[in-house]
């Protein structure tokens, strides 16, 4: 129990985020909410770790959490500029014009 | 320890070189860096056994320093292949981006809790995302890049969500406390701790490029610049083989009626599925991309043996190396062959047995470890493997191994039969540098030695 609220709140809320985030990845074309949808799935993390921290009275979890965050920053930094340099070659960002290394 | 100390300050150097304009001198230096780690390694073998740094979050034991070993001796292999990748304009962050890619794959080998796993994991992925995207005009490299990036992220979100459901149900990231916590409960765990389990067998198997979870693999490794191919594939899956057998072995080997049967399905379906497509390719590059899944398959056979102790691990070890080595020369010799053709297709090899005798020979000694002939150190890695394995009850998985391992042969000797059998069309000289030719010799030396004396390598670990 968190604030009068049982753990598995937390759960149920965090894994339904977190396959929404999946669907995402999975179903959409455009390339920035993709990136969106991977912050969501890494944001679901979070916010479960939070819980569980709370839940074992254990700083690990929040501490954790900002490893998640500052990762999560270097990745959208290094993705957003592949992407910049994707749009600069194929004038778009539709994820359906990547696939000419198919055989 | 050092040595992950000597690669982290080679990397800083890296970054400095620009602004101190000795950018001539990185090469040489980062070359002698990695003898010198390589070397502390070596020192530390036996001396300071399991004793954890940082709060417990890194501990170089044994195992830790013979994979890091294996690391550092195929970095510095692949720092000999790839000396003009390191000719451009980007030179410096060409050798940042790497050498910090090293320090993750170290991590890899040497965490000892999940945060650490975490960002060995980040740290080696996030320069190879660059990397791979590093032809910015090319469209196959932006392309590679992007697939890898947003694969390596999806995985990476599925891993933590693992590490997520573990942490809530043992209340801890260290490793030994989540070990000795699986096993005084005697089998009475929250069913989301093994949802977490799967969820890490998931993002790991993504990691090594295991079917199902393969199909950005070949697109990858193709579009990537030759070079970053053979890093990814020697380097990157040594150090993911590294931290999956930690995984598995040490501290999830209580659970394994969990994940043992999914881990031998995937296996089955990689052999298959890897075996069946590399022999339809065209492009030798995406067919060592192929025949990469199905070493990998190979070498989870060995942590799917998690009963039998340091024997799988002696036999990952040991197949890790004789991959990475073979994977070296095989790449070595594509890559001047690319070079000089202008293609990496099977064609571009016709004739290459007449017209230079010796690139053709080292190719043969690589095809022939790759494809597990005898007398090359292949052969024995795919042995120990199956020794391992036979005293499980996965033994029907060795069938399908050896049925699979024979369409192998069939796409590597296609290499063999275009060098020497076929006739060429076009008369490219393929030129080649000194320190190319003398990597070949080596590694063949290397691929050859470790066949005919493997227990050097394979009675390292023992009770």
């Amino acid at each position: 129990m968190l604030n009068g609220i049982p753990i598995n709140f937390y759960i149920m809320l965090s894994a339904v985020l977190f396959i929404i985030g999946v669907v995402g990845v999975m179903a959409r074309r455009n390339a920035i909410i993709i990136f969106m949808c991977i912050e969501l799935m890494l944001n679901a993390v979070n916010l479960m770790l939070v819980a569980f921290s709370t839940l074992h009275n254990d700083a690990n979890g929040q501490v954790f959490v900002f490893f998640i965050m500052a990762v999560a920053a270097a990745e959208v930094a290094v993705g957003l500029a592949i992407l910049s340099m994707v749009y600069r070659n194929f004038k778009s960002i539709d994820i359906d014009l990547l696939s000419r290394l198919k055989n | 320890m050092k040595g992950l100390f000597i690669i982290s300050g080679l990397g800083v150097l890296a970054m400095l070189a620009e602004i101190f304009k000795f950018k001539k001198l990185l090469y040489p230096l980062v070359l002698i860096g990695i003898l010198a780690a390589y070397v502390t390694n070596f020192m530390e073998w036996n001396s300071n056994f399991s004793i954890p740094m940082f709060s417990n979050m890194i501990r170089f034991d044994n195992v830790a320093l013979a994979f890091s070993g294996v690391i550092l001796v195929t970095a510095f292999f692949w720092f000999i292949l790839a000396n003009d990748y390191f000719e451009d304009d980007h030179v410096t962050d060409h050798f940042a981006l790497v050498l910090f890619a090293l320090v993750g794959a170290l991590m890899l080998t040497s965490f000892s809790n999940m945060t650490t796993l975490f960002l060995g994991i980040e740290i080696l992925s996030i320069p190879m995302y660059v990397l791979a995207a590093s032809r910015k005009r090319d469209l196959a490299s932006n392309e590679a890049g992007f697939k890898y990036l947003i694969m390596g992220s999806f995985a990476s979100g599925f891993l933590l969500f693992g590490i997520a459901l573990i942490y809530g149900a043992t209340g801890s990231f260290d490793l030994m406390a989540i070990r000795s916590f699986i096993s005084h409960a005697n089998g009475d765990l929250p069913a989301f701790f093994y949802a977490g389990v799967l969820m890490i067998l998931f993002a790991m198997l993504f990691k090594v490029s295991a079917a199902p979870f393969h199909f950005w693999a070949p697109d990858v490794y193709e579009g990537s610049p030759t070079v970053i191919t053979a890093l990814m594939s020697t380097i990157v899956k040594t150090a993911a083989f590294a931290a999956f057998m930690h995984l598995f072995l040490v501290v999830f080997g209580g659970v394994s009626e969990t994940w043992s049967m999914v881990l031998a399905i995937v296996i089955a379906l990689s052999l298959v599925v890897s075996n069946i497509t590399a022999a339809t390719q065209q492009s030798v590059k995406r067919m060592l991309a192929y025949s990469s899944i199905s070493h990998a398959a190979f070498m989870l056979m060995a942590i799917l043996a998690n009963n039998r102790g340091w024997a799988s691990i002696n036999a990952i070890l040991y197949y890790s190396l004789a991959y990475s080595i073979g994977s070296i020369a095989a790449f070595t010799v594509l890559y001047n062959v690319s070079k000089a053709k202008n293609s990496s297709n099977i064609e571009a090899f016709n004739g290459l047995g007449k017209r230079h005798p010796f690139l053709a020979v080292c190719m043969v000694i690589a095809m022939l470890s790759l494809a597990g002939i005898p007398i090359t150190a292949g052969f024995f890695a795919k042995y120990f493997v199956f020794s391992v394995l036979i005293g499980t009850s996965f033994k029907w998985l060795i069938m399908v191994a050896i049925l699979t391992s024979a369409v192998g042969v069939y796409y590597y000797f296609k290499v063999i039969i275009a060098m020497y059998f076929k006739q060429e069309e076009s008369h490219e000289d393929v030129t080649m540098e000194t320190s190319h030719m003398l990597l070949l010799v080596l590694t063949s030396l290397f691929t050859i030695a470790l066949g005919v004396v493997p227990n050097y390598v394979i009675e390292i670990f023992s009770n």
